[in-house]
């Protein structure tokens, strides 16, 4: 990934420091309610977006779309400034800058929305600005591969939630999430909106079984792997759970499926991690492992859970987003992320040795770091985790020991021992690349020495959380307590784990990983089944499509007919005169000749002269316009045809002998149910208001004694406006297409 | 492709007579029959006819602009004259008029972003017609 060192000025020419500033000053403005916030106010704002639709862009700030600002703003500040040094200079880097802030403006909706329409179009694009981040080396197929699997798996969950939405504005008559006041949990329907909601918040937050895109996501340059895919984007489904808690959660179905699903997450994503070679890899397992927490103890629910998942997001972002960063460093400055190549860094790179030390001790858990406190709330909260007390703590134990033994995999074996050798002679990182990780693992020091400031966070946000205020007293010691003593056993573990580490990473290096190649399976199946149904349906023939559309047609029409069973009079009236009849004969010789005759001249012809019949009928019935522009598009038709075929192969007879019996029966029942149906409307006496109004209006609102152009181009111009509209539309695209085809045959 | 003498020679008369007649049909369409749909109609026949008299070359020609051109500006056009109400101060697509000399029983001539619409209307219709027309005869 080392790929320059030369940025395009300070900071990244103007790209850079603009892309700094922007969440630079949004932190800033974020920060000035923190007061107001922690004081337990909410603050909010609403304007109307789509007032018909109920859509109204709103946004909320209470606790917990709060930290998640700060968290968004903050860890962008220095994701940005660290992309300057890591990424300025090279030819896309305006770009990235772009989508990294197309991004940041998505994220940054998603949690302040406070109306769930606006929450899900923020939701897509995260999804989208996500993919074309993680596909950013697009000249590798692995990356643009591991891009679409990341916007399918997420893109789908997120179509389940809008639909989830929907269901939820049924249920609870608003979008708007402030305003949904009572628990839906009473509502019939409650479990598909709680089964399509999951589906969204579990791919996104890439829970078992949907858990494969996000290691495959770290395809991205490593700042982005820093941001979207461990300190932001995937915590989205996190947020919509805790944002959904008051109003979705205490129930069985919510509290089973959450805790077994977080918990498997957590367990399985953790033993993975210690699996991997890549640093970067075992990072987005252990990320994996967050998330998978956090939706355990949002199932849980009670108020410690909730106050343990608060603290724990604050810890694990602030740490995950140091180490990935110091990843990065490592990688521009050694060339290599291979955990069993990395060896004794700390001299050549003290200050990432640093950072790696005090975001790792906060990953383990160790005292007196902010991670210590988010794991000993976490065991507080797991052993009153009623009635689920064993699983919680059995998987918060073994996913916090896998952690231990994780972090010093990452941090203390590439640090430590002797220099390896390296691709590129180690060195240390630019200051741009150092200043946000050294931020970051030092705020996980501070806090965890002075939690107290961390609870001005935390308060609110589990407040919001629970629907009611939560007690958040936050603390380094607590005395010896069972959730003491199994952070000492952990520990202990933990030390086991990492010191047999290479053996275990032997023995699960034979276990083959199902879900990935499964997903490309899945993908194949769904390639091969859209080819077959187009084989079947799209057989390129003309005929057969026109054929099939009238079928249908028929088909439908006669079933209305049926169901509705319209049965007309049967009334000619009396004024069918001698002249109607010629009319008559005259339309039905043309089609008769049309469908009988051997030449495709004498059928284009002849239905020139049906068309021909029906404009004298328009002249008859007093609609001139019509008549005459019927007459001209009838001659321009048979010009176009004749002109067609002229291109045409030549007719073959006997084929066409078989199948002019079905175009001669479906044209027969078109005739006639179109026949059948049009006496029956005959039957309803005309409404006759429009007529009238437009006859009363036409000369003197539109001064014109034409009635029918003075609809066209005054009373419905907007309409006029958007057909001839179509009509450029379709002559550009026919000529694109005729151009298309003579090029091609050229 | 080589027509015949005289179709040529009638093309001559025809084409001034059709164009004439199509500009008739989209000003009287307001209180006659006619229109800017119908008067496109009517003229995209008579290039129609000229170029299957002379060919598409010189059909081309004679249009001086592409017919895809004037569809486009046909579009741009009857949207202008739709906006100029919004201008105006009302609604889009509300008719505007002005009465050149107008008395108490004669409205004298109208003037109208009507007028203007049909215009459009008519442009689209002419070009859109030539556009096919024209590319399906030099496709074969």
């Amino acid at each position: 990934m080392a790929k320059t060192d030369t940025s395009g000025g300070p900071l990244g020419g103007p790209a850079g420091w603009i892309s700094v500033l922007i969440p630079l000053i949004l932190f800033g403005w974020f920060a000035q309610h923190l007061p107001a916030v922690a004081a337990g106010e909410v603050l909010a704002w609403q304007w109307d977006w789509v007032p018909g639709l109920g859509v109204s862009i709103g946004i909320l700030l209470d606790g917990l779309s709060l930290s998640f600002a700060l968290l968004i703003t903050g860890i962008g500040t220095a994701v940005t400034l660290y992309s300057t040094s890591y990424l300025g200079g090279s030819p896309h880097y305006t770009r990235f800058v772009c989508y990294l802030m197309a991004f940041m403006t998505g994220m940054l909706g998603l949690v302040l929305s406070d109306n769930l329409l606006t929450l899900f179009v923020f939701w897509e694009v995260t999804t989208i600005s996500s993919y074309l981040l993680i596909g950013y080396n697009a000249d590798e197929a692995k990356s643009r591969r591991n891009a679409l699997q990341a916007l399918l798996v997420t893109g789908t969950g997120g179509l389940a939630f809008l639909a989830g939405i929907i269901l939820i504005g049924a249920a609870a008559g608003t979008f708007q999430i402030s305003a949904i006041e009572a628990t839906l949990a009473d509502h019939p329907l409650y479990v598909p909106i709680l089964i399509l909601v999951l589906a969204g918040a579990f791919t996104k937050s890439a829970q078992v079984p949907f858990h494969f895109w996000l290691p495959n996501a770290m395809a991205a340059p490593t700042p982005v792997s820093a941001y979207l895919h461990s300190a932001t984007m995937v915590k989205g489904g996190v947020y919509l759970l805790a944002r959904m808690n008051p109003s979705l959660g205490g129930t069985d179905p919510w509290f089973w499926t959450l805790v077994s699903f977080g918990g498997v997450t957590a367990v399985f994503a953790s033993i993975l991690a210690i699996k991997q070679t890549d640093i970067k890899q075992v990072l987005a397992y252990t990320t994996l492992m967050a998330l998978g927490t956090l939706v355990m103890f949002i199932g849980v629910g009670t108020p410690e859970a909730i106050k343990a998942a608060m603290t724990f997001l604050l810890v694990h972002s602030f740490y995950k987003a140091a180490l990935f960063l110091m990843i990065g460093v490592v990688d521009h400055g050694t060339g290599t992320r291979d955990a069993t190549v990395l060896r004794g860094l700390a001299r050549a790179m003290p200050l990432t040795a640093l950072v790696a030390a005090l975001a790792a001790l906060s990953m383990a858990g160790v005292p007196p770091l902010f991670g210590f406190i988010g794991k000993e709330f976490m065991y507080k909260a797991a052993l009153e985790a009623d009635p689920a007390m064993v699983w919680v703590v059995s998987c918060t134990f073994a996913a916090s020991a896998l952690m231990f033994a994780a972090a010093g995999i990452v941090a203390w074996r590439p640090f430590t021992g002797r220099l390896a050798d390296t691709p590129v002679r180690a060195h240390e990182g630019t200051a741009p690349m150092l200043i946000g990780p050294l931020l970051l693992a030092a705020l996980g020091l501070g806090l965890g020495l002075f939690p107290d400031y961390a609870e001005a966070l935390v308060r609110p946000a589990a407040a919001a959380v629970a629907g009611t205020e939560v007690k958040v007293d936050l603390y380094l010691w607590g005395g010896v307590n069972t959730a003491l003593i199994l952070s000492l056993v952990t520990f202990a573990i933990g030390w086991v784990l990492y010191l047999i580490h290479g053996r275990l990473r032997g023995w699960l290096l034979t276990w083959k990983s199902r879900f990935d190649p499964g997903w490309d399976r899945l993908l194949g199946w769904v390639a091969a089944g859209a080819r077959w149904q187009t084989e079947v349906i799209q057989t390129g023939q003309l005929r057969r499509y026109i054929f099939v559309t009238f079928a249908t047609l028929a088909i439908v029409m006669a079933w209305t007919v049926w169901r509705a069973e319209l049965t007309p009079s049967m009334t000619l009236g009396d004024d069918i005169r001698i002249k109607h009849w010629s009319v008559l004969l005259f339309i039905t010789a043309g089609a008769a000749l049309v469908a009988f005759t051997n030449s495709r001249m004498t059928a284009v012809a002849s239905l020139g002269v049906v068309g021909v019949g029906v404009a004298l009928v328009f002249i008859m019935f007093g609609a001139p316009d019509v008549a005459i522009t019927q007459l001209l598009v009838e001659v321009l038709q048979v010009v176009l045809v004749a002109v067609a075929m002229l291109k045409l192969p030549h007719l073959n007879h006997e084929y066409v002998k078989t199948l002019r019996i079905w175009d001669l029966l479906l044209a027969v029942v078109i005739g006639g149910l179109t026949t059948f149906v049009l006496l029956t409307v005959m039957d309803t006496p005309f409404d006759l208001r429009l007529t009238e109004f437009f006859e009363e209006n036409s000369v003197p609102v539109a001064y014109g004694r034409n009635i029918v152009n003075v609809i066209l181009v005054d009373f419905r111009a907007m309409d006029t406006f958007g057909e001839i509209a179509v009509v450029v539309i379709a002559a550009l695209g026919a000529f694109a297409l005729l151009r298309g085809t003579k090029r091609g045959t050229q | 492709m080589r027509s015949s003498l005289i179709v040529q020679a009638a093309t001559r008369l025809l084409v001034g007579l059709l164009l004439l007649f199509s500009i008739w049909m989209l000003l009287r369409g307001h209180n006659e029959p006619g229109g800017g749909f119908i008067g496109g109609l009517v003229g995209s026949t008579g290039f129609i006819l000229y170029a299957i008299a002379h060919g598409c070359r010189a059909a081309r020609e004679a249009l001086r602009i592409e017919p895809q051109t004037i569809a486009v500006l046909g579009l741009g056009i009857a949207l202008a004259a739709g906006a100029f109400a919004y201008l105006a101060g009302e609604q889009l697509f509300t008719g505007q008029w002005l009465f050149l000399g107008r008395t108490e029983e004669n409205y004298g001539v109208p003037l109208s972003n009507i007028l203007v619409f049909d215009i459009g209307v008519y442009l689209v219709v002419m070009g859109s017609v030539l556009t096919l027309v024209l590319a399906l005869e030099e496709e074969v």
